[in-house]
């Protein structure tokens, strides 16, 4: 697959290392859900992702995860 | 005899000036440059080439490319052997040695071709019924079967050579360089794409190699070697040869599989085996043509049954007659031309079987006009002749003798690569195949593989392809003009599915490979296995080193007929990569043996190597375990040199310690919120010890935080840990707080560490330090100051592990080697001490290391719960505020000490209640971490203990069961050194 960093570009995945699922409204009265469950989507699911063999940049990603179709 | 008798005397795109002696099973034979293995064994007269899979049958040579499911041999010896190598893909080389494989004791005489004669016992999935029953058969049978079944064995011995991995971009990847892809690879040049062109073949030209076509008005092999020039000439191209396009993956992403020695008796020095391709192209034409299909009928595996275009190719490009006497039979057209092809060389066709009622006049004519008998609406129902075929028994009775049975069942596309990406071809009627119904983004099908069965249509597609290809990359210049040939007619053929009523009790072979034959789909469609997915599971078709390449579409037809269904309901198989096997060693690359993980050396690497360090590894990193002096013992070593560190004063390499610098008008505020424990009190020029949680509230890693200025705080974590932390700052200051106005950067690389400890480790820095002050009042207790050591500035801070007055130095990590060196020749009796020292001083102490910071401990269980702040928001706190984690039962940190004061406690046993001896036993804590201690002079543990409090000074027993060791253990505080602290803060 190809990820596109916001800083570097379109790189191969190999690069990027996975941190979580991207949770917009993480709070306090919902952390149970935030930490131990997870959505785990069919189609469009954004993730949090790090170019850890890059820059570093810390970014979310929209990966369809039937097509694994990227959106940056 | 002859040499080469079944060589034509003349043709074929060998080198007959020159010979190539090679051996198969020991016995010497020749052949010319430009055979492969196949072709040479066929000029021998070599038919017998192979046993079968199950049965063991006698097996010949029935293909010619990729698709060869029987000719399968182990070539080349010790470490280079390798099994199941197709005979048709190895292209001859001098020396070449091949064994026949799966036979018992040799091919000729096989004992395990009895196995045949037991088929009525053993149907497909017969030994999955073996795990039910008998009982306790399967140890028996498995033993057995795994001995019979199967394919060559591989060699033992490490392989001597290298491969190599390369990462290649282009606009247009072409796929196969037959017809179709040699017009697209020009279209895409020509409209300014880059363009690599790659075929799994040495040369170029796809089927045009063995055919015989005209092109432009000339012979194919013109216009193959004017399209060759032309595109090797070009900067924007590349070619590769022996390189099979195996898989396609996300996003334009193709892996190829070069060759690039396999043609050489060894790689050249120097010159990789193979090669790994990962290419990144913006569109992808596949040109992989199509592969034809058998017919099924009685016996139809035996030696001398060949396809017909195999047989087509032996004859053109390698001039071997592949039988004297043969028969052609046929549901389609395309095996005219190689009727005629034979016939033009002087092979008399004994006849020409068509299975349809009527022909086309043109190819009846053509029969006529080469003096070969034409029979249509003929079916064969099969053969007769044991190690070959003798006889065609024709479905009605008569029978018509021959030496080789070359046999057309029509054409099926080589979908592989337009389906690994998921897509399922569907069945087409106009050419009884499956064909690819949608494409993947990206990817253009021209020629054979997308169905199209004549060469002006492959040279008509593939030109438009390559065209669009390249317009969808933006380059749509116009130069250059599509191939012509003259007008074909379409393939006409005609469904052969139904199989003859005499052959639906003998051996009729769907899957040659798997010796999976017509009654063993009737089987599983009686049985319920009527999925296409299931059939294959339940009898193997399709898989092994061919995956089905001849036998998927017959296969999928014959139980669309059990089920009375279309052969578009019945679906097809997934195709997955590899196209073709790949060698491990490939896949590999370099990242082999010392090269598969970095190796993290320490700046203190060579001096640890030259002073008697016992090394031991450390994640990545490699780290002293003790220093040995001469006749010294590993045991005697670790403990002289703890005693050092309690008595005098020893140093440590630690600079595999995680180091991170957190600057910015924000540092505090991020340091706050991710560590547990507060930080707001800390003055420049102080360290202290802390936490960081995980949001769900146990304990991340361990370290200490030292503020070396206003807004610049320099941070430790554990070695094992300092990826992660890293990390975890990363994600917190650039996604969940990105407003915090702070950098984070590992260190780890640019500091070497060196801890000094000891009570006379002050004395020792007051004689090294040429800058900087180290006496209590400028350098106290948790106290950080600049300094420098002989020329060298470090940074010294006064922090303690091992529980003594000690340091730990801070240097620019070039420098490393000097600052050591500078404390070892200070004058004082100085101790270097390794791993095993370090850790028992910690364990001394009852300071938490990895063993305690498992992950499923909090801060309260490590008895460190008063760090924890209550006035402040930090990761973790959250979720450490459930009231589970109050909970007295939980496990949390003691000592532990053996009751007869010598037993060794193992560090995992579990800890139970003595007398508790049959399971299930309650298992109350574990022992986390474990030492003898020379300070104490018995050995101690540490454990994590439920109910702990209430469980202080109790006995029990650290059982480790499957080493049949139990010592009774008392449950201790875990400070067994110093509980007061006193030695670290010396007044």
């Amino acid at each position: 697959m190809l990820f596109r960093c916001p800083h570097c570009g379109d790189r191969d995945h190999t690069e990027f290392s996975y941190l979580r699922e991207f949770d917009p409204d993480a709070a306090d009265d919902t952390q149970f859900r935030h930490v131990y469950l997870r959505r785990n989507e069919i189609g469009a699911h954004r993730e949090i992702w790090q170019h850890v063999y890059g820059c570093r940049t810390v970014f979310v990603l929209e990966r369809d995860t039937v097509t694994h179709a990227v959106h940056g | 005899m002859a040499s080469q008798p079944w060589r034509l005397a003349s043709g074929g795109a060998i080198d007959r000036t020159r010979t190539l002696r090679f051996t198969f099973d020991g016995r010497e034979l020749q052949g010319h440059p430009g055979d492969t293995l196949a072709s040479a064994l066929l000029a021998n007269g070599v038919r017998l080439v192979a046993r079968s899979f199950k049965y063991h049958r006698p097996r010949g040579i029935f293909g010619c490319g990729p698709e060869e499911p029987n000719a399968l041999v182990r070539l080349r010896r010790a470490g280079r052997a390798e099994p199941n190598t197709r005979s048709t893909m190895i292209e001859l080389f001098e020396g070449l040695e091949a064994e026949s494989q799966n036979r018992h004791p040799s091919l000729e005489f096989d004992f395990a071709a009895v196995g045949q004669w037991l088929a009525p016992l053993t149907p497909p999935g017969f030994y999955y019924k073996t795990f039910m029953w008998p009982r306790g058969g399967w140890p028996f049978y498995g033993h057995w079967l795994r001995r019979l079944g199967g394919m060559g064995t591989a060699g033992r011995l490490p392989d001597p050579d290298r491969y190599d991995q390369r990462y290649a971009h282009c606009d247009v990847l072409v796929v196969g360089s037959g017809p179709a892809g040699l017009a697209a690879a020009q279209a895409a040049l020509g409209a300014g794409a880059s363009v690599m062109l790659v075929d799994e073949r040495d040369a170029l030209g796809g089927h045009l190699l063995h055919a015989q076509a005209r092109i432009d008005g000339a012979p194919a092999s013109k216009w193959i070697a004017a399209s060759e020039a032309r595109l090797a000439a070009h900067p924007k191209v590349r070619i590769l040869r022996r390189a099979t396009a195996f898989g396609c993956y996300d996003h334009g992403h193709v892996a190829l599989l070069e060759r690039v020695a396999d043609h050489l008796p060894a790689p050249r020095p120097n010159q990789p085996r193979q090669r790994l391709w990962n290419v990144r192209a913006r569109r992808i034409v596949v040109a992989a043509g199509a592969i034809e299909r058998p017919i099924v009928f009685n016996d139809n595996d035996r030696p001398g049954i060949m396809l017909a275009s195999a047989a087509r190719a032996y004859v053109n490009r390698y001039a071997v007659a592949p039988g004297r006497n043969p028969i052609v039979y046929t549901n389609n057209d395309s095996a005219y031309a190689a009727a005629l092809d034979l016939a033009r060389v002087g092979i008399r066709v004994r006849a020409l079987l068509d299975s349809r009622a009527a022909v086309a006049p043109r190819l009846s004519a053509a029969m006529q006009q080469a003096g070969i008998e034409l029979r249509t609406g003929c079916v064969v129902s099969g053969v007769r002749g044991a190690r070959a075929v003798e006889d065609v028994l024709l479905d009605g009775g008569k029978s018509l003798d021959c030496d080789a049975l070359f046999v057309s069942g029509g054409w099926n596309p080589s979908v592989h690569l337009l389906c690994h990406l998921g897509a399922r071809p569907r069945y087409d009627e106009a050419i009884h195949s499956v064909k690819p119904a949608t494409l993947p983004p990206g990817f253009h099908v021209a020629g054979g593989a997308a169905g199209s069965l004549s060469l002006a249509r492959a040279l008509d597609e593939g030109w438009r392809a390559g065209r669009e290809a390249a317009a969808a990359c933006g380059c749509t210049d116009e130069s250059g003009t599509a191939p012509r040939t003259e007008a074909e007619e379409p393939c006409g053929a005609e469904p052969l599915w139904d199989i003859p009523r005499a052959a639906r009790d003998g051996k009729a072979f769907v899957d040659l490979q798997n010796d999976v034959t017509y009654r063993d789909i009737e089987l599983a469609h009686r049985e319920n296995f009527r999925s296409v997915e299931h059939l294959k599971r339940l009898t193997a078709l399709g898989m092994g080193t061919d995956q089905g390449k001849t036998s998927n579409v017959n296969g999928l037809a014959i139980m669309a007929r059990l089920r009375g269904e279309a052969i578009d309901a019945v679906g097809t198989t997934a195709f997955r990569p590899p196209y073709t096997p790949v060698a491990f060693g490939a896949l590999a690359g370099r990242e082999r043996g010392e090269h598969l993980i970095p190796v993290r050396r320490t700046p203190l690497h060579a001096w640890h190597l030259a002073h008697g360090a016992l090394m031991t590894s450390a994640g990545h990193w490699m780290r002293p375990r003790a220093y040995l002096r001469p006749g010294e013992s590993f045991d005697g070593a670790w403990q002289r040199e703890t005693r050092a560190v309690r008595g005098a004063v020893g140093i440590c390499d630690v600079s595999t310690l995680g180091k991170i610098d957190v600057q910015g008008p924000d540092a505090l505020e991020l340091l706050e919120r991710v560590y547990c424990n507060g930080l707001r009190s800390l003055q420049v020029g102080r360290a202290r010890y802390g936490l960081m949680l995980r949001e769900d509230g146990m304990v991340l890693d361990d370290g200490t935080t030292s503020r070396i200025g206003e807004q610049h705080y320099f941070i430790t974590t554990t070695t094992a840990n300092a990826a992660r932390v890293l990390q975890h700052l990363e994600y917190y200051a650039q996604m969940v707080w990105p407003e915090l106005r702070v950098h984070v950067a590992s260190v780890s690389d640019q500091w070497g560490q060196i801890a000094a400890a000891g009570p006379r480790s002050r004395d020792l820095l007051a004689r090294v330090v040429s800058r900087g002050q180290v006496d209590e009042a400028a350098l106290p207790f948790l106290g950080v100051v600049d300094a420098a050591i002989g020329p060298v500035p470090v940074r010294i801070f006064r922090i303690s592990y091992s529980g003594e007055l000690a340091y730990e130095i801070a240097v620019p990590s070039r420098n490393t080697e000097t600052v050591w060196s500078a404390l070892l020749g200070a004058g004082l009796e100085v101790t270097p001490y390794g791993l095993e020292a370090l850790g028992t001083l910690r364990i001394e102490k009852g300071h938490v290391a990895g063993g305690e910071l498992d992950g499923r401990t909090t801060p309260a269980d490590l008895g460190l719960g008063r760090m924890v702040s209550r006035t402040k928001r930090f990761v973790g706190a959250r979720m450490l505020g459930r009231v589970a984690l109050a909970d007295p039962q939980r496990r949390a940190l003691v000592g532990l000490e053996p009751l007869d004061g010598k037993s060794l406690i193992r560090a995992g046993a579990q800890l139970v209640e003595p007398g508790e001896r049959t399971p299930p036993v309650a298992m109350l804590g574990h022992v986390s971490s474990a030492t003898y201690s020379p300070t104490l002079g018995r050995p101690i543990a540490l454990g994590l203990l439920a109910g702990a409090a209430s469980r202080m000074g109790r006995t029990l027993v650290a059982a480790a069961p499957l080493l049949n060791e139990a010592v009774e253990v008392k449950v201790v505080s875990p400070a067994f050194y110093d509980p007061e602290g006193l030695r670290m803060k010396p007044t």
